[in-house]
């Protein structure tokens, strides 16, 4: 498998061009305040708006290519493009082959200069007053489970851009093989996980329960696996139908009574492989096949229910929210649920926008998923009884409502009421979470 | 008789790219590469350095063995390619060996051009293109007291400032009427010349030799002006011309180099060519041209390998624009595109204070022709990419005029995002 690295990412929205970047890079590179040092260059492009000259430690570097003393070389480990100084001879050709400006002259210097991410812990990104500068080490996460062994077997047919292929095959590989895997009725067992034509979609056990009955067939399975004296994880992956409608009766019990058992709800705001029908978590003004838009209707017309809301205030050991365009942060909490599993319920809420279902281009799949966040359509957050309610992604400064509606073809023809009717539900459901971080935060200090 | 599904003749920056570039997308292919010089890969652009002493000829290897190995690369060195029978797809080397191949790429670069001057070939005379040329010449300047170098192109120019920083008197002849002709202008090389001059090294431009005679153990070059200058080391550094003997036989086009079209592929079915050793599109008007210089050698290279290995992502080349970057006595010439004016171009020339830098910027329209700059950094590789893509510099002209580093730094991050 082949390898991935970390990088420096540029958010020139947030860049105000205070140059403390710079600073830091000058002061830990050489030691002075003199920019001529500095190997981040933030170029104001006028009206405020700030770009930025860097090395992007390039997967097909051309100063490495261009390189005629072989100064340069990418390092396997760590991605970086290394540069020694005692077989460069200056002859500025790696300039040539850089469209970034990424290795540059500078007289006062008096040879090229690069980024070499200070080792993996960079200056410019630690001062950055403004999180313009983010150092990305998701990196890390495909080269850890990249290696792992892909439980699902190949060839599983999702529809095109769904992310909960990419959601499951993530997830199993990390909980690992001493699982036995619960697949309701849904677009999962639809994809082929459960089997077809005779054969196994999952290398580990793997069973189809009724829409109903999930959380407590695991439920009884892990009581006789205990008895067993085997440590073996009892993993739901099941739709929001299957989670908030048709199976919260067994869900709740489960919960209530904290049975050890992860359930992981894919939430696509609808049964979505049967036709596109309404469920309880399908957000208002969404068309769906039963809430269609005509003379009358104008799609959904109730709220979808909050449900790991409504699983936070039940017994579980442990409860988040996730979305796959934010891999690290569901990695995080992935661990703790695993954890918290082995004592009680683990219930993780992850959101799984549906190209088909939702119309959009399924190439947009990750864009969606991103803005949902970014404009407060969800919010990443995780519950633990000791330590209550915290925001893992919080977003103070949201994109615009319309941002997110207007990528999804289910919110097409909504009007002015409605969006802004959406407006104020998402205002007000960060407002009422808020409370709740901020009462645990107020308890912990106190 | 050999087999391999790739065969690579050459094992310098456009064989290297190519190897490269087909093990991106064909990571089980047969891939052979074959190669005249005895030793790992190096460039020719390093042998400068060498002869000055800042580099040592074991530091500047471009691979080692354990590349060749990771790659699956069959690596074979001290062959030379002899002749191609492109009908039957199989080459021959000077030793005797044949293989026979499926595609063939052909990167055997380029060889001094040696003047027609009368009487050279019967005096000693120095060239610089292989590590064994470096250290004959190293060598050499070591105990050189007078100096003669016929070419002040890059090559001459790197050999006159080593001769002159090792103590000799030097004598720079050079048929055009200034150094580096075609990548500064008369203004731009007059500032060069001036530093070696400086340096105590005689610049003879617009001069040609007429005949080169032995004196003791060197010789003596005859100037057109009936001058003769004495030398105990002799410099043939006036071009170079591709190295294509091998295709003497026929059954592939050449011109001056292997004529390719833009993906690298010769006339002949199997057979590219990449380097210094093909003769492809010229960025400007599209003629094809030698451009005989490493960073097109590179690209030129991984089209050709991508091409090879039939890599869907491949990309036509765009054509080759003049690139130059140079180093002398501590300053930098850097030179991208164009630097003529004429019919349709705005000049916008500056010269620093007291002489001591200097900047051309050639447009046409709205479009970046070229830059030439010395001791005024700018970043080639994106006054590159600005020609390349004829970026529209309308709304930040004057921006650019003034301030081509920090104007382009911005244009060339705008365009990433
Ligand atoms: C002294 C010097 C300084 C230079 N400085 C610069 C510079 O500053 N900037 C710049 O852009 N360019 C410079 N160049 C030019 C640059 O080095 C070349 O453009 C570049 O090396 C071309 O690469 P290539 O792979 O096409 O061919 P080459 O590098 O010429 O390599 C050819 C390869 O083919 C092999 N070969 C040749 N004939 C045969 C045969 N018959 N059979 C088998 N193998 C064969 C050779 O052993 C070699 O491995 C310089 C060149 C020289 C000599």
């Amino acid at each position: 498998m082949g390898k991935s690295f970390n990088t420096i990412q540029f958010h020139a929205d947030r860049c105000d061009g205070c140059g403390d970047c710079m600073t830091a890079c000058a002061q830990a590179k050489a030691g002075t305040d003199d920019l001529a040092q500095s190997r981040i260059r933030i170029v104001p492009a006028g009206g405020g708006v700030y770009e930025l000259a860097l090395c992007r430690q390039c997967g097909d570097p051309k100063c490495v290519m261009n390189c005629p003393s072989g100064a340069l070389t990418k390092n396997a480990a760590t991605g970086v493009i290394d540069w020694d100084w005692g077989k460069c001879v200056n002859c500025l050709l790696c300039t040539v082959g850089c469209a970034y400006a990424g290795i540059v002259f500078e007289a006062e210097v008096g040879h090229v200069t690069k980024c070499d991410t200070c080792d993996g812990d960079p200056a410019c990104v630690k001062v950055c007053p403004h999180g313009a500068l983010e150092y990305k080490t998701v990196a890390g996460i495909f080269n850890e489970y990249g290696d792992k062994e892909d439980l699902f077997a190949p060839g599983l047919s999702a529809c095109q851009g769904c992310n909960s292929e990419l959601l499951i095959r993530h997830t199993l590989r990390k909980v690992g093989p001493e699982t036995v895997v619960a697949a309701p009725p849904g677009c999962i067992p639809g994809m082929g996980t459960v089997g077809y034509n005779g054969k196994t979609g999952c290398k580990v056990p793997i069973f189809h329960p009724l829409l109903t009955n999930t959380a407590s067939m695991l439920a009884g399975l892990k009581k006789q696996y205990n008895r067993m004296g085997r440590d073996v994880t009892m993993l739901a992956l099941a739709g929001d139908g299957g989670t908030a409608d048709v199976g919260f009766q067994s869900l709740s019990g489960a919960a209530e009574r904290n049975d050890q058992m992860l359930f992981v709800c894919v939430d696509n705001e609808g049964y979505m492989n049967t036709g596109m029908q309404a469920s309880g978590a399908t957000s208002f003004g969404s068309w769906t096949s039963t809430t269609p838009v005509g003379s009358a209707m104008k799609g959904k017309s109730t709220e979808a229910k909050n449900l790991p809301v409504v699983m936070m205030m039940h017994n579980c050991s442990y409860v988040a929210t996730a979305s796959t365009a934010f891999l690290e942060d569901y990695y995080a909490k992935l661990e703790k649920a695993i954890e918290a599993s082995k004592h009680g319920m683990a219930y993780l809420h992850v959101y799984a926008p549906c190209p088909t279902g939702w119309r959009f281009s399924s190439a947009m799949t990750t864009q969606v998923c991103r803005m949902q966040v970014l404009s407060n359509f969800v919010t990443l957050w995780e519950f633990e009884p000791g330590r209550g309610l915290r925001f893992t992604h919080p977003v103070d400064r949201p994109r615009t409502i319309e941002e997110y509606l207007k990528l999804i073809g289910k919110y097409k023809h909504l009007e002015p009421e409605q969006v802004a009717h959406i407006r104020k539900s998402v205002h007000d459901k960060v407002a009422f979470l808020k409370r709740f971080a901020a009462a645990d935060a107020a308890a912990a200090a106190g | 008789m050999r087999n391999s599904k790739y065969l690579i003749v050459g094992s310098s920056h456009a064989a290297l790219e190519a190897a490269a570039a087909i093990r991106m997308q064909d990571p089980d292919g047969a891939l052979a590469m074959v190669t005249r010089d005895t030793r790992l890969p190096y460039s020719p652009t390093i042998l400068p350095y060498v002869v000055s002493g800042r580099s040592e000829p074991e530091r500047i290897l471009l691979r080692d063995e354990a590349w060749f190995a990771d790659n699956a690369i069959g690596f074979v060195r001290g062959e030379t390619l002899a002749a191609v029978d492109a009908a039957a797809r199989t080459a021959r080397f000077a030793s005797g060996a044949e293989w026979r191949y499926e595609k063939l790429l052909l990167a055997t670069g380029a060889a001094p051009a040696i003047p027609p001057v009368k009487g050279l070939a019967e005096v000693p005379f120095h060239v610089l293109r292989s590590m064994d040329d470096a250290v004959r010449l190293r060598d050499a300047i070591a105990t050189a007291r007078r100096a003669v170098v016929l070419g002040a192109g890059l090559i001459g120019m790197h050999a006159a400032e080593n001769l002159a920083k090792a103590g000799a008197a030097v004598t720079v002849v050079e048929m055009q009427a200034q150094v580096l002709p075609g990548y500064f202008e008369p203004d731009a090389a007059r500032m060069i010349e001036r530093a070696f001059a400086a340096k105590g090294v005689t610049m003879e431009m617009g001069r040609t030799v007429t005949a080169a005679e032995p004196r003791g153990q060197g010789c003596a070059v005859i100037l057109d002006d009936g001058r003769a200058i004495e030398a105990d080391l002799l410099l043939v550094s006036t071009g170079v011309k591709p190295e294509m003997a091998y295709l003497a036989g026929g059954g592939v086009d050449t011109d001056r180099g292997i004529l390719v079209d833009d993906r690298m592929r010769s006339s002949a079915p199997g057979i590219w060519a990449a380097g210094d050793v093909a003769q492809a599109r010229g960025f400007y008007d599209g003629a094809k041209v030698v451009a005989g210089i490493l960073p097109n050698a590179v690209e030129q290279g991984r089209i050709a390998g991508m091409d090879m290995a039939e890599d869907e992502g491949v990309k036509s080349f765009p054509g080759s624009v003049p690139l130059n970057t140079y180093t002398f006595f501590g300053q930098q010439a850097i030179s991208v595109g164009l630097s003529a004016g004429g019919e349709g171009r705005e000049v916008h020339e500056t010269v620093g204070e007291g002489g001591k830098s200097y900047r051309r910027i050639v447009l046409e329209g709205d479009r970046l022709r070229g830059v030439s700059a010395i001791n005024d950094f700018v970043d080639a590789g994106i006054m590159w990419q600005l020609v390349l893509r004829q970026v529209d510099l309308s709304a930040v002209k004057a921006d650019f005029v003034a301030r081509p580093l920090e104007t382009g730094r911005m244009l060339m991050s705008r365009i990433w995002r």
